[in-house]
């Protein structure tokens, strides 16, 4: 239970230095520091299939794809905050944190532990009691998004190949003329 | 970009074939231990954006070329298609597990179960990790023309 107020804090300080900072570099460490942080919750939240993906877009999508695509010289933030915004955003973290502490107590079991084994008649009790007998897969994160919710993933395979197509016709041109010029 | 240093170039051979091999392993598990086509993917993925990172554009796409990339890209969006027409035309419902319910049950935990979930598992990897590549190949192509503007 300590290991959750522990990380959660880890989190919260890192996201605030990463919007603090002026550094991009820093800013960018300082958002993986965060997305670890919350890998390892989804680890002690006992859910490691969301702990797997969360470190890895974390890692690739953000500090891989950041270094790779931002150039050297484009590494300072620049301006001020104004001090209207700087009020309306403590007002709603203070909202957000009263509205978290409210779920947090009202919440039917301990924080960490599965709702499905207090809540009677809960829908994941179905997945989990048929959901090797109906699939065969031992892993029912691979059950559920396989073979259950199949057309949830062939959604979203969809939308990462369009995605994948806009980005390329939009960068093609330009990619083919700078293939044919010799490297930096 | 002309890649880094010595010893980074060195280190990232080794440990390439090693997150590859990773990879592989959580997209093949996928439906045993956590992990799957997604994850699996986005592994192998950075592998191959690792050794772009370590030695420049140049060097990935003789491994990796784009036009490879992108048919395989294509290939997993394809196969992951028609394994769900396949239960259509063996079972009578898109994306049925037409395997497990009639043709291969397997034992459950072992590595050959779950019937079209493992291929389902390896078609998403594939296509994932090709997309992902691509779509990084191609900002950092990007990248370099936006800074080449700059300094004219």
């Amino acid at each position: 239970m300590t290991i959750f107020y522990v990380l959660l804090v880890f989190v919260l300080i890192a996201a605030v230095i990463a919007i603090e900072t002026k550094n991009l570099l820093s800013s960018v460490i300082c958002i993986g520091a965060v997305g670890f942080g919350a890998s390892l919750l989804f680890l002690f939240l006992r859910a490691p299939d969301i702990a797997i993906t969360q470190i890895v877009v974390e890692i690739l999508g953000l500090i891989i794809l950041i270094r790779a695509t931002i150039a050297r010289d484009l590494t300072f933030i620049g301006g001020d905050r104004e001090f209207f915004g700087m009020v309306v955003s403590v007002v709603v973290i203070i909202a957000i944190s009263l509205v978290g502490v409210v779920v947090l107590t009202t919440l039917p079991v301990v924080f960490g532990d599965p709702v499905f084994a207090e809540v009677p008649n809960a829908a994941s009790q179905t997945y989990l009691s048929e959901g090797l007998r109906d699939t065969g897969a031992a892993n029912i994160v691979a059950a559920v998004i396989l073979d259950y919710r199949a057309y949830d993933t062939l959604g979203e395979a969809t939308v990462l190949f369009t995605s994948i197509i806009g980005a390329t016709v939009i960068l093609r041109k330009k990619t083919k003329k700078l293939l044919e010029e010799p490297d930096l | 970009m002309k890649g880094m240093t010595v010893i980074v170039k060195t280190i990232s051979v080794w440990v390439k074939m090693i997150i590859f091999l990773f990879g592989i392993y959580i997209i093949l598990f996928g439906h045993l231990t956590p992990g799957g086509g997604f994850a699996g993917g986005v592994i192998l993925a950075a592998s191959y954006v690792l050794l772009m990172l370590a030695f420049g554009r140049e060097f990935v796409l003789k491994s990796l070329p784009l036009g490879l990339a992108s048919k395989l890209d294509c290939v997993g969006a394809l196969m992951f298609i028609f394994i769900a027409i396949l239960g259509l035309v063996f079972s009578g419902t898109f994306f049925v597990n037409f395997l497990y319910q009639k043709y291969l049950p397997g034992e459950a935990l072992n590595l050959i179960s779950a019937g079209t979930i493992p291929l389902s598992n390896i078609a998403i990897g594939i296509k994932v990790g090709a997309s992902l590549f691509l779509i990084i190949f191609v900002l950092s192509t990007f990248r370099h023309e936006v800074s080449e503007k700059k300094e004219e």
